[in-house]
C-alpha cells in the first residue's frame, strides 16, 4: 500500500450542511481524522430551505433518524395550486402511500436540523471549527489540493471535501469551475409565521402531527419563472417564493422587486387566510441552483470532492422541489469515497474515482440526466405563468358561477374559454412539457 | 432607463426580526454606485433584503448591514458593478434561528 503524507487530518470538510455533516459523519464513523469548518456560528446558522426533505437517503445513513432528527411534520398532503390575480385553483392530495416508509417526507428548519447532523458527526468523532470561513484551498506544486486556509490558519488535509452551498466561490476561485449563470439559479425569499399547531392541522386538514406541502405557479411572480412554496412545520409555516434571476432581473419581463412579489404573494385573497394571525419571526434568501444536470461542474479533483448544492444538486420539477435528498447521498458517497482512497494510499482524483461512480450509478446523476431538458422547457414556458392561471380561472368561473341568466350546455360554456388560446397551440405546449418531465 | 413596479412593503421591518452581527468595520460587499444604471436596477429587482435601494430623484444606496449571505447579487452582476462579495469576518453576519 502506497504511504499518504503526514497531514494535520486525512479530511477536511468545509461547511455543515446535509452533504458536509453527512460526508464527516461517514469519514469519521470509518475512524477517520475529520475536521469540519463551518462559517456559521453554529450548523445551519447560514442555511436556509424552503423546505422538504424526502428522506430515503437519510434513511440510509441515520436508519433511526424519525426517532433523533428535529423534523417538523410528515408530510402527507401534497397542494399544487394556479393563482391567477384573484383566483386560485387548487389539487389536494393525501394517501397512505406518501407516509410509507422509504417514500416519507418532511418539513424541516436548518437550523435545528442542521445542528443535529453537525451533533451525529461530532459523536462519530469529527471535529469542528464553527464561525470562520475558508477563503482558499492549498494546493502543491502539481495542483492536488492539501488543505486549507483560514484567516491566518492553514491546515492541511489528505482530502479535501467541499460543501459551502449554493454560492460556490471557492469552487470558482480555487478549482475553475465556472460561475453559475443567472439563467440555472433562482433566488428564493422565504417568511416563517408562527401559529399553533392545531390551527395549522385545521386549516390544512391534517392529523395531528402531519403536515402539507404546497407549490404554487402564476401571479405569485407575476408572470415570472418561478413559483411560491408553502410548508407546514410543527408550530409554524413557512411560506415564499423562488424566481429565475435571469428574469426577474430583466426589466423588459419583470418590473416587480422579488420583496414585493412576495408582499403581493401573502396579500392573495387565497393565501392571507392560510397564515392569518401567524407571528414572522424570520425573513431569509437563499439561492436554488435550477439548471439540473447541465450545471453539475467537475466534482472529483486531485485532493478534493465537490458535493451538494456546490455540485449543482438540486432538481426543481415545477411539482416537486428536490435538494436535501442529493446532498445527503452525495455527502455519503463523498465521504465514502474518501474512506476508499485513504484506505488505498491514493488520493488522487484517480484514487478519488469511485466518488463518481456513485453518483453516476445512482438516482443523484440519473434523476438529473432524465429531466435535464426541463429546465430550459419550464424557462420558454411563458404561458404557464400567466395564461394558464387565468384560463383555469375562466373555465372554473364559467362551471360554478350560477346568475339566474338561462345557461349554455358546459361544452358550450368551455369551448370559447380553449378555443382563443388555440387547441393546437396548448396540446403543443403541453405535449413538449410532458415529454420533458 | 427599465421600470421598478411601485414599493408598498418595508423590508426592514422583517429583517429587524432576524438575528445579525453586524461587521461595522469591514464591508463584505462592495457595488459601484456609479456603474451601469440597468446593472442596478437589477440589484433592486432580485436582491431579497431590499438592500439596493433607488429614490424617485435617482439616488441609489447600498446597506451591506441587513445581508442575507444569498449571493443572487453576485450571480445578477459578479461581472459588472459588484467590486467585491465575500463571506463576512469571523463569527459576523446573518444567524437563521429557523432557517
Amino acid at each position: 500500500m502506497a504511504e499518504l503524507p503526514e497531514r494535520d487530518f486525512e479530511v477536511i470538510v468545509i461547511g455543515s450542511g446535509c452533504a458536509g455533516a453527512v460526508a464527516a459523519y461517514v469519514a469519521a464513523s470509518a475512524g477517520k481524522s475529520v475536521l469540519v469548518i463551518e462559517r456559521g456560528n453554529f450548523a445551519g446558522a447560514k442555511n436556509m430551505t424552503g423546505g422538504r426533505i424526502y428522506s430515503h437517503s437519510l434513511k440510509k445513513v441515520f436508519p433511526d433518524f424519525e426517532q433523533e432528527a428535529p423534523l417538523e411534520r410528515k408530510i402527507t398532503h401534497e397542494r399544487i395550486a394556479m393563482l391567477n390575480s384573484d383566483s386560485e385553483m387548487t389539487i389536494d392530495f393525501t394517501s397512505p402511500v406518501l407516509a410509507e416508509e422509504g417514500k416519507d417526507s418532511y418539513s424541516v428548519l436548518r437550523g435545528p436540523f442542521d445542528q443535529w447532523l453537525a451533533e451525529k458527526a461530532e459523536s462519530a468523532g469529527a471535529e469542528y471549527i464553527y464561525g470562520i470561513a475558508v477563503e482558499e484551498l492549498l494546493k502543491d506544486e502539481s495542483g492536488a489540493v492539501i488543505g486549507v486556509r483560514a484567516g491566518e490558519d492553514e491546515i492541511s488535509a489528505n482530502v479535501v471535501i467541499l460543501a459551502e452551498g449554493c454560492n460556490p466561490i471557492l469552487s470558482e476561485k480555487c478549482l475553475g469551475n465556472p460561475r453559475p449563470k443567472a439563467s440555472q439559479m433562482a433566488v428564493g425569499i422565504k417568511q416563517v409565521f408562527e401559529l399553533p399547531a392545531s390551527t395549522i392541522e385545521d386549516r390544512f386538514l391534517c392529523p395531528e402531527g402531519e403536515g402539507a406541502a404546497m407549490l404554487f405557479v402564476g401571479d405569485c411572480t407575476h408572470g415570472s419563472v418561478g413559483g411560491g412554496f408553502l410548508y407546514t412545520n410543527k408550530e409554524s409555516i413557512s411560506l415564499g417564493l423562488v424566481a429565475t434571476i435571469s428574469i426577474a432581473e430583466d426589466g423588459s419581463r419583470n418590473e416587480v422587486p422579488v420583496y414585493q412579489m412576495l408582499e403581493d404573494f401573502k396579500n392573495h385573497p387565497a393565501v392571507a387566510p392560510i397564515i392569518r394571525g401567524g407571528k414572522l419571526v424570520e425573513h431569509s434568501g437563499h439561492m436554488v441552483p435550477e439548471g439540473g444536470y447541465n450545471m453539475v461542474p467537475q466534482y472529483v479533483f486531485d485532493g478534493c470532492l465537490v458535493a451538494g448544492e456546490t455540485a449543482g444538486l438540486c432538481m426543481n420539477m415545477g411539482y416537486q422541489v428536490r435538494g436535501m435528498d442529493f446532498a445527503v447521498a452525495s455527502g455519503q458517497f463523498a465521504g465514502e469515497a474518501a474512506v476508499a482512497a485513504l484506505d488505498a494510499g491514493d488520493t488522487s482524483a484517480a484514487g478519488l474515482a469511485s466518488y463518481k461512480q456513485k453518483m453516476e450509478g445512482s438516482f443523484v446523476m440519473k434523476d438529473l440526466q432524465t429531466f435535464s431538458k426541463w429546465p430550459h422547457v419550464m424557462e420558454e414556458w411563458d404561458s404557464m405563468f400567466n395564461d394558464y392561471p387565468t384560463m383555469v380561472a375562466e373555465i372554473f368561473n364559467a362551471m360554478f358561477s350560477v346568475d339566474g341568466q338561462p345557461q349554455q350546455p358546459l361544452m358550450k360554456r368551455m369551448m370559447p374559454i380553449v378555443k382563443k388560446r388555440g387547441l393546437f397551440k396548448l396540446g403543443g405546449e403541453v405535449r413538449k412539457a410532458v415529454k420533458a418531465l | 432607463m427599465s421600470k421598478i413596479a411601485p414599493i408598498t412593503v418595508n423590508v426592514d421591518e422583517a429583517l429587524a426580526l432576524d438575528k445579525y452581527e453586524v461587521d461595522e468595520a469591514n464591508a463584505h460587499i462592495e457595488v459601484d454606485l456609479e456603474g451601469d444604471l440597468e446593472e442596478f436596477l437589477k440589484l433592486v429587482r432580485v436582491c431579497p433584503a431590499a438592500l439596493y435601494k433607488i429614490d424617485e430623484e435617482g439616488n441609489r444606496s447600498f446597506d451591506y448591514a441587513g445581508c442575507l449571505e444569498c449571493g443572487t447579487c453576485r450571480i445578477a452582476c459578479g461581472d459588472t458593478i459588484i467590486k467585491k462579495w465575500e463571506n463576512p469576518q469571523p463569527t459576523m453576519g446573518v444567524e437563521y434561528r429557523f432557517g
